[in-house]
C-alpha cells in the first residue's frame, strides 16, 4: 500500500499561512500550472503510513548485519544528536567564512584526522560517496598526466574488484585493463607485469581486497607501478580493517578514498546520504576538487585558488552532516578506539570464519581480516547461496552480501564488524549451522525462504520484464 | 569506548577458537615494515558528556541570523512529522534494499517518491536519487549525450556558476564541449540560442527559475532546440517551485534534474543534498541510478523490488549507465514523508513564497533599491545596491543576512545582491529589516 492509496482528506492538517496579497509581480498566468495531483492525506494517516513502513524494514538496530563490504557497524546516536543541533543542520552553504567557523573548524579537523589514520598527506572531503569518490580521483589521476603531457589510457583494475571501479574509471574516458587473481585472491604477479607497460596510468586496488585478505605483495605491486610512473589507487572501503595497524601511505598508494558510512559509522540510509573523502600523497595535492578548508591562525576558511585542481565535483562542499557525524565518532574513539574497532572486527570475523568453515565451504583457508567469504559449494539438493540468504531473514538477521566477489562461485561474504559481541556471533553461527542442517533435512524449507517476514520472496523477473516504476 | 562490548572472556575464548594466542597474531600477514608503530596521533576519547558539549560548542561558532539566502539550497520549513517518521532507526540504519523482503519500507517510500516526483515534472520515470543538482545535471548531461551521440551543449550563464563548474569538470573528463552563452536581462534569450543551435548540439541547458530568480521561456528554448534534434535538459534548484509553475514536461522537457534539498532536508552548509533525476521513457534503459519497481511476492501480495539492475555498476561493471552506488536515499525518503504532509497545499507554499518575495521586493524599491531584471520571478531576485559589502556587512551585524553578493561570480554584476524569500520570511521580518537599510 502506498500513500497515494490512502484515503483524502477534505481538510488539510497542514495548513500555510496567509500572507496579505500585494497585488504586484503577479506572475503572468501562462506560467502557471491549473493544480497539482500530489496527495491530501492527514497527518493522522501519514504517520500511520510510514511507521507501518518502517515496521517492514531491518536495520542495524533491529539485529546483526554482515554484509561483507559494507560494513554496517553500529551508528552512534550522539552522532545524529550533534547533526540535528541547529547551528550546523540550518547553516546555509553560503554564508561567509566568518560565519561559519564552527563547520570549517570541523571539516578542517576531520581532514586531520583521516590524514592521521592513513598517512595520505590531505584530503578532500567533498565527494558525496565512495564511487564519487573513486571518480574525482580518477579526474586526478587524469589531470596528473595531462599536465605531465603524458598520454596515457589505461587503468588496471583487479578481477576482485568492486563494480564502481571499473564504472568509475569509464566515466573519466579510461579503458580498464582486468587482472586476475590467484586462487587465494592475491594479484596475479605476473599477469600484472604482462601488461603494465606507460600506457597505464594506475592500478585500483582494495586494500584488505575483496576476500578480506590483505595482499601480500602489496610493496612488490606499488614497486612495480611506481617504475613505470603509474600511480596507485586504494578504494578504502576496507579501511576498518586495518585501523590503528597499517596506514595506506605505508603501502605505497598514492591515492584513496574512504567510505564514511562504512569505517565512520554513519548510517547507510537505506541508500544513502554517505560521503568518499579522498586522500593524496603531496604531489597529488594541486589537483584536490575546490574549494579546499584552510586554515590562517584560528581562523579557518574556503579556498578555491588552486589553479591545478580537478575543479568542483559537488555543488557545494560535499556531505557536510555526514562528515560531523563521523567527526563526532573519531572524537568518541580516540586513537585508541580506532584500533579497538579494526581489532575487534578482524577478531570477530576469524571467530566466525573458524567456526563455521566447519559446516560451508571455505574457498581460502586463511588468517582474514574484517570479512571472509564462504560459498554455496558441497550443499546438497539444489540449495544455492540466495536460498541460503533468504532463509537467513527467518532467523532475524539480515544476509551476507552474496555473489560478490565474482572470483568466488557462489560468494558468501560475511563481515560481523567490531560492534556485534561473543554472544550474537555465537547465535549467528547457530543460525548458520541450522540453515545447512536443513539443506540435508529439509531443503523445501530453504528454497522457499523466506516465510517470516513482510513478504515472501520477491519476483524480481517480473519487475524487471514489466517495469512499473510509478504509481501513476 | 568504540561501541565494542566483548569480554576479556570473550576475546580469549575467541582467539583459542581461532587458533592464536593474540589479537596481533591476526596481523602477522602485514609486512613488519608497514605495522604502525605506536598510536595514531588523534584527540584522546571525550565521553558522551564531553563530546555532546564540544558540538554544541562548535555549532554555536556558526553564526544565525534570519536569513534571505538561497541561490541554489534553501531554506523551508520541514514539518515535525518528516524527522520524527525519518529517524526511525528502521528506515535509518537500514542499508541498500538489495534483500526485498525485509526492505519494504525503504522501497515503498522511494517508489512514491519516484511517483511524486513524475507527477511535479510531468516526467515518465524517476531515480531513486542522485548526489545533487550539480551531479545530476552532469549525468542527465551524460544521459543526452550516449543517447543522441552527440557531444556539445549549449548552457546559459543564467545557470547556478557552482553547477557550471562541476559540469565543466564532468564535461572535460568525458570530452564534451560545452558553449555558453551571455544572459540577456537576466534571461537564457532563444534568440542568442539559435546561431549556435545546430544538429551537433546533444541538449540545451535551462534552468528554471534560473540562478537569477527569473522564470525563463522554457517552451521557447525547447522548440528550437528539438528543432535541430537536440533535447531540453530542465534544471530545477528551487523545487517548490513546481508547486506553482507549468510542469516541464508541458515546457518541452526531455529530462529534469536539479536540487531536492528543498523537500524536508535541512540546508546542512551544504549537504547532504538530493539529486533529482526524472526523464521521458525513452531515456529508461540508460538511466543512471537506482529505480525501485512495483511486483508481487511468492503469494502474490503488493511488493517493491530495485529493478533493471542490470544498467547498475554492481551488475555491468564498465558498461554500467553510471558508476553511482550509494546515493541520497534517506533524503529521498525525507522528501516523499515532506510531499506526503504537505501534499497538494505545496501549490499554497509556493504562492507563499512568491508574495513573500514579492513583498520585500516592493519594500526594498520604496527605499531605491530597485530590481535588476525586469522578469517575472518566483522567491528569488536581483538587486542593485551602492555597496554590496557593506550592507551585507551592516545587516550581518543587526542579525540579518542579506542575500549572496553576485560580485563572487559575475564581474558584470558587481554591486548587485540575490535576494531569497521562502515562508520562513516573514512580514515582520522584512519590516524589521526595513529598519536597518
Amino acid at each position: 500500500m502506498t500513500i497515494f492509496d490512502h484515503r483524502g482528506s477534505e481538510k488539510p492538517s497542514f495548513l500555510i499561512p496567509s500572507f496579505p496579497l500585494t497585488g504586484k509581480d503577479m506572475i503572468p498566468h501562462d506560467y502557471l500550472n491549473e493544480g497539482l495531483d500530489l496527495t491530501d492525506v492527514g497527518e493522522v494517516d501519514v504517520v500511520r503510513h510510514y511507521t507501518k513502513l518502517s515496521a517492514m524494514n531491518f536495520g542495524v538496530d533491529s539485529g546483526m548485519y554482515p554484509l561483507g563490504s559494507c560494513t554496517m557497524k553500529y551508528n552512534p546516536k550522539i552522532n545524529e544528536k550533534a547533526a540535528a543541533l541547529e547551528g550546523f543542520a540550518m547553516h546555509h552553504p553560503l554564508s561567509s567564512d566568518s560565519a561559519s567557523q564552527g563547520s570549517l573548524a570541523v571539516m578542517y579537523e576531520l581532514a586531520r584526522y583521516l590524514s592521521a589514520i592513513t598517512g595520505m598527506s590531505r584530503f578532500s572531503l567533498m565527494p558525496a560517496a565512495g564511487a564519487h569518490g573513486e571518480l574525482s580521483s580518477v579526474m586526478i589521476i587524469r589531470k596528473f598526466f595531462e599536465k605531465k603531457g603524458d598520454k596515457r589510457k589505461v587503468i588496471l583494475i583487479p578481477d576482485t574488484a568492486h563494480g564502481t571501479n571499473p564504472a568509475s574509471v569509464v566515466m573519466c574516458g579510461f579503458e580498464v585493463k582486468e587482472i586476475p587473481s590467484t586462487a587465494e585472491g592475491d594479484v596475479d604477479l605476473i599477469a600484472l607485469e604482462s601488461v603494465l607497460d606507460e600506457t597505464v596510468a594506475a592500478m585500483m586496488l582494495t586494500s584488505p581486497n575483496t576476500l578480506g585478505l590483505f595482499d601480500r605483495n602489496i610493496s612488490t605491486i606499488a614497486k612495480m607501478l611506481h617504475d613505470k610512473g603509474a600511480l596507485f589507487y586504494c578504494d578504502g572501503a576496507n579501511l576498518n580493517a586495518v585501523l590503528g595497524r597499517a596506514r595506506m601511505s605505508d603501502m605505497g598508494f598514492d591515492i584513496m578514498h574512504i567510505n564514511l558510512h562504512k569505517t565512520f559509522s554513519t548510517p547507510h540510509g537505506g541508500g544513502g546520504p554517505g560521503a568518499g573523502p579522498i586522500g593524496v600523497v603531496p604531489e597529488l595535492e594541486p589537483f584536490l576538487p575546490v574549494p579546499m578548508v584552510e586554515r590562517a591562525g584560528d581562523r579557518f576558511f574556503l579556498n578555491s585558488d588552486r589553479p591545478d585542481s580537478i575543479g568542483r565535483v559537488h555543488s557545494f562542499y560535499g556531505n557536510f552532516l555526514i562528515m560531523l557525524r563521523a567527526y563526532a565518532y573519531i572524537r568518541t574513539l580516540g586513537p585508541e578506539g580506532i584500533k579497538e574497532a579494526g581489532d575487534h572486527a578482524v577478531l570477530n570475523a576469524n571467530y566466525l570464519l573458524s567456526q563455521l568453515k566447519t559446516v560451508y565451504h571455505l574457498p581460502v583457508d586463511r588468517i582474514c581480516k574484517h570479512e571472509f567469504v564462504l560459498n554455496d559449494e558441497g550443499i546438497p539438493n539444489g540449495v544455492t547461496t540466495n536460498d541460503i540468504a533468504k532463509r537467513l531473514l527467518d532467523y532475524g538477521y539480515h544476509s551476507p552480501t552474496i555473489y560478490f566477489p565474482l572470483l568466488v562461485h557462489g560468494a558468501i561474504m560475511i563481515e560481523p564488524t567490531e560492534t556485534e559481541n561473543k554472544a550474537t556471533l555465537d547465535e549467528f553461527i547457530d543460525a548458520m549451522k541450522a540453515i545447512r542442517k536443513e539443506a540435508d533435512e529439509s531443503p523445501e524449507l530453504v528454497k522457499s525462504a523466506p516465510l517470516c517476514t513482510p513478504v515472501k520472496r520477491v519476483d524480481a523477473v517480473r519487475a524487471a520484464r514489466k517495469p512499473v516504476l510509478k504509481q501513476s | 569506548m568504540s561501541y565494542v562490548s566483548n569480554t576479556e572472556t570473550d576475546v580469549r575464548n575467541m582467539l583459542g577458537s581461532i587458533g592464536v594466542s593474540s589479537i596481533d597474531d591476526l596481523f602477522s600477514d602485514i609486512p613488519p615494515e608497514m605495522q604502525l608503530k605506536g598510536s595514531l596521533s588523534l584527540p584522546s576519547a571525550l565521553s558522551e558528556i564531553e563530546l555532546d558539549a564540544l558540538m554544541k560548542k562548535k555549532a554555536g561558532l556558526n553564526n544565525q541570523a534570519v536569513s534571505f539566502i538561497g541561490a541554489g539550497i534553501y531554506n523551508h520549513y520541514i514539518p515535525a512529522a518528516v524527522d520524527q517518521l525519518a529517524m526511525r532507526s528502521e528506515f535509518y540504519t537500514a542499508y541498500t534494499p538489495y534483500q526485498p523482503e525485509i526492505s519494504q519500507g525503504t522501497l515503498t517510500a522511494i517508489f512514491e517518491y519516484q511517483s511524486m516526483i513524475c507527477r511535479l515534472t510531468g516526467m515518465d520515470v524517476a531515480n531513486a536519487s542522485m548526489y545533487d543538482g550539480a551531479t545530476s545535471l552532469a549525468e542527465a548531461v551524460i544521459l543526452a549525450v550516449r543517447s543522441n551521440s552527440r557531444s556539445k551543449i549549449i548552457i546559459c550563464d543564467s545557470l547556478h556558476p557552482h553547477y557550471r563548474e562541476v559540469l565543466s569538470a564532468y564535461s572535460w573528463a568525458n570530452d564534451l564541449s560545452a558553449v555558453e552563452i551571455k544572459n540577456e536581462r537576466g534571461l537564457f534569450s532563444p534568440h542568442s540560442l539559435n546561431p549556435v543551435l545546430d544538429e551537433t548540439v546533444s541538449a540545451v541547458i535551462v534552468q528554471n527559475p534560473n540562478f537569477f530568480g527569473s522564470l525563463e521561456d522554457v517552451k521557447q528554448l525547447a522548440d528550437a532546440a528539438h528543432a535541430k534534434g537536440a533535447y531540453l535538459i530542465y534544471a530545477v534548484t528551487e523545487p517548490v517551485s513546481l508547486g506553482l509553475l507549468k510542469k516541464p514536461s508541458e515546457l518541452g522537457a526531455d529530462i529534469v534534474c536539479g536540487e531536492g534539498q528543498a523537500f524536508g532536508n535541512p540546508p546542512g552548509y551544504g549537504g547532504p543534498c538530493l539529486g533529482l533525476l526524472a526523464a521521458s521513457e525513452i531515456f529508461l534503459r540508460k538511466m543512471p541510478g537506482r529505480l525501485v519497481g512495483k511486483t508481487v511476492d511468492a503469494d502474490g501480495k503488493e511488493a517493491y523490488v530495485l529493478t533493471l539492475q542490470t544498467r547498475e555498476q554492481h551488475i555491468r561493471r564498465e558498461r554500467a549507465t553510471s558508476n553511482i552506488c550509494s546515493n541520497e536515499g534517506l533524503c529521498a525518503l525525507r522528501a516523499a514523508i515532506y510531499l506526503a504532509v504537505v501534499g497538494n497545499r505545496l501549490r499554497d507554499l509556493a504562492l507563499l513564497n512568491h508574495e513573500t518575495a514579492s513583498y520585500l521586493k516592493s519594500c526594498l524599491a520604496e527605499k531605491g533599491i530597485k530590481h535588476v531584471f525586469e522578469n517575472p520571478f518566483f522567491n528569488e531576485f536581483v538587486v542593485r545596491v551602492s555597496d554590496a559589502e557593506k550592507i551585507i556587512s551592516v545587516c550581518a551585524e543587526n542579525g540579518f543576512f542579506f542575500g549572496v553578493d553576485l560580485g563572487r561570480w559575475y564581474p558584470l554584476y558587481r554591486n548587485c545582491i540575490l535576494l531569497t524569500c521562502t515562508e520562513m520570511n516573514t512580514k515582520a521580518q522584512i519590516d524589521e529589516l526595513m529598519k536597518i537599510l
